[in-house]
């Protein structure tokens, strides 16, 4: 898949860590609005998310980050009743039209959930499982595929004399790192994260959050998350969504100390939310 | 106490409990468990008129009575072997025609359907399963079998009869009535039940498992053949072996169809005999006392403790899903 030479990386970071998001965005909205039958939760939003950057949405419950997320991979799609107008480009094509399948779509972002959601099988084939589904490898290449992601995820170290064995019986943070390795596993552009630490201890949070900086370099992140040091911690941009519409972006140093607008300043200093 | 009272009267909460209380709750709580002890009762009675009714037949036959295929109401021999087969096989041959449905209807009504057809669908099964017995076994006789007879068992005797080991399934004439007309109305009886609690199982799959299976691209069939079944799996083995324990003890269908013959053979054109239906047909022409109506209680035990542990696995499966 498309993924960028080594060296682009490091210009690219270089130049991009503390300015304004690099001139072709992985992910552009135009003019979105998103509805849950007659409730419009999503207003006319436009928002470029960078490559190879982790770009956070913060905002109150109910402010739309998390039905934004589930609009990249088409998520929605899966429930009658939920439509979205306007497009959001992935790189340069349109992923909400017609001319992108939506398993295309999903195999190109994945995403990883609030709570661990390991399927009812081993380790191994909790992996395999979606490599399946889009690429026929023999048995020795999907063994080193399964080696890949779980080191990228970090947890190969804990797993790698129990992989035939259920992943329900993992812990919670481990559970939630074979979810992160199994997304990586299919090779996405972009990875969605939805709360991913909210059901997890502190210590297991900050393994996450070693992770999604280790992961950055290789792709795409879009966190949605309800704790802004954490969005300050890991995010090189943060977005503030409220009441259904993009309050503001930008640079996470800028949004945190010296925000634009007043209800973003508001809601990062705990005046509400 | 008293503080504690006056503290619930001025709320003026609990002043109209108070006074009847002392009298009224234990004679409540009284009929409670005499409804409970009850049931209790009523099924320790009900095994032990079948043991004990049943009791002199086991004495005069033996243990062989169980498999002994002579049922010679004249000679007044009698054995349960060809009734506990036939009820087996036909009760497993509606639970291999019913499961197959009742997942794809399980499955179309979960996933699949669109709103507004998802409440007719759902409300048409409920109606399948409160259709008494007695029509479908009507139905069964007057439409079913002349068509199995007519256009289903001739095709099917002359092609696959001469395979060896298979054709023994499918020898003899072409009645209608038999094994597997009964299976077919009985797959129809338990369907409802199986998709019922079929559709109940998927519906307790976390939305966010299937999704992260959607979301590594996994097309719907993937999603259920992967992660939806696997997940309700024990529970689902749990459904179908109540459906099997309700086919076990079907009658008045399974009486109007199987042909009701006391021969044992491993055709599913042969006619045969379950111990419902040869309960149903019999009763009516055993004398009190008599030899014949000991064997019949007999057999109603019997069929009692199948039924019992069928319904003792599926407990154990459903329960040990969690």
């Amino acid at each position: 898949m498309n993924f960028a030479p080594e060296t682009s990386i490091d210009i690219a970071s270089a130049v991009n860590r503390a300015t304004a998001p690099s001139a072709e965005p992985k992910l552009k909205v135009e003019k979105l609005n998103f509805f849950y039958g007659d409730n419009h939760a999503l207003k006319n939003i436009n928002f470029d998310i960078p490559e190879k950057r982790v770009t956070a949405m913060i905002g109150p419950s109910g402010c739309g980050k998390s039905t934004l997320l589930r609009i990249f991979n088409r998520m929605y799609q899966l429930y009658p009743g939920q439509r979205a107008e306007g497009k959001i480009l992935l790189d340069g094509a349109d992923l909400l039209g017609k001319q992108l399948d939506s398993t295309v779509v999903r195999s190109r972002i994945g995403m990883v959930f609030q709570k661990p959601t390991p399927f009812p099988m081993s380790i191994y084939d909790n992996i395999a499982f979606g490599v399946k589904l889009h690429e026929s490898l023999s048995k020795s290449q999907m063994d080193e595929r399964v080696e890949w992601c779980l080191r990228k995820a970090a947890i190969w170290e804990e797993t790698k004399d129990r992989l035939h064995t259920s992943a329900l019986g993992m812990s919670g943070g481990q559970q939630q790192r074979l979810c992160i390795a199994r997304t990586i596993a299919v090779r996405p552009e972009v990875i969605l994260l939805d709360e991913p630490t909210s059901a997890l201890d502190p210590i297991s949070t900050s393994k996450i959050e070693d992770l999604i900086d280790e992961l950055k370099q290789e792709f795409t992140i879009v966190i949605v998350t309800h704790n802004m040091q954490q969005a300050a911690r890991c995010a090189d941009i943060t977005s503030f969504f409220y009441l259904g519409e993009l309050i503001e972006a930008g640079p996470s140093a800028e949004i945190f100390t010296n925000p634009r607008e007043a209800r973003t300043r508001d809601y990062i200093t705990g005046r509400f939310g | 106490m008293d503080a504690t009272i006056s503290g619930a009267q001025a709320t003026g909460l609990v002043t109209a409990h108070k006074p009847t209380g002392r009298i009224s709750d234990p004679v409540f709580v009284g009929l409670l468990w005499g409804c409970g002890i009850f049931v209790l009762i009523l099924l320790g009675l009900i095994i032990a008129m079948l043991f004990e009714g049943g009791l002199p037949a086991l004495r005069e036959f033996g243990i062989s009575f169980l498999w002994s295929t002579t049922w010679n109401p004249v000679t007044e021999r009698f054995g349960a072997g060809v009734m506990v087969f036939g009820t087996l096989f036909s009760a497993v041959i509606a639970v291999i025609v019913a499961l197959p449905l009742s997942f794809g209807i399980a499955f179309f009504l979960t996933e699949i359907a669109p709103g507004p057809l998802r409440r007719p669908i759902g409300v048409a099964i409920q109606l399948l399963a409160a259709v008494p017995s007695i029509i479908y076994g009507m139905w069964g006789f007057f439409i079913i079998v002349p068509l199995m007879a007519a256009y289903v068992q001739p095709p099917l005797i002359d092609w696959l009869s001469p395979i060896p080991v298979i054709g023994a399934l499918f020898q003899g004439p072409p009645l209608g009535a038999g094994m597997l007309t009964a299976g077919l109305i009985m797959a129809i009886m338990i369907l409802p039940f199986i998709t019922a609690m079929f559709v109940e199982v998927l519906e307790s799959v976390p939305p966010m498992i299937k999704e992260s299976a959607y979301g590594v691209g996994a097309t719907t069939y993937e999603v259920y053949r992967n992660v939806s079944v696997p997940y309700g799996r024990t529970a689902m083995v749990g459904a179908v072996m109540l459906g099997l324990g309700r086919a076990l003890g079907e009658t008045m269908a399974v009486t109007f169809v199987i042909g009701n013959a006391t021969r044992m053979s491993a055709s599913l054109f042969a006619p045969g005999a379950t111990i419902a239906s040869t309960i149903a047909n019999e009763f009516p022409e055993a004398s009190t006392g008599s030899l014949k109506l000991q064997a019949l209680l007999q057999l109603g035990f019997i069929l009692f403790v199948i039924s019992f542990i069928v319904l003792a696995l599926s407990r154990l499966l459903v329960r040990t899903k969690g």
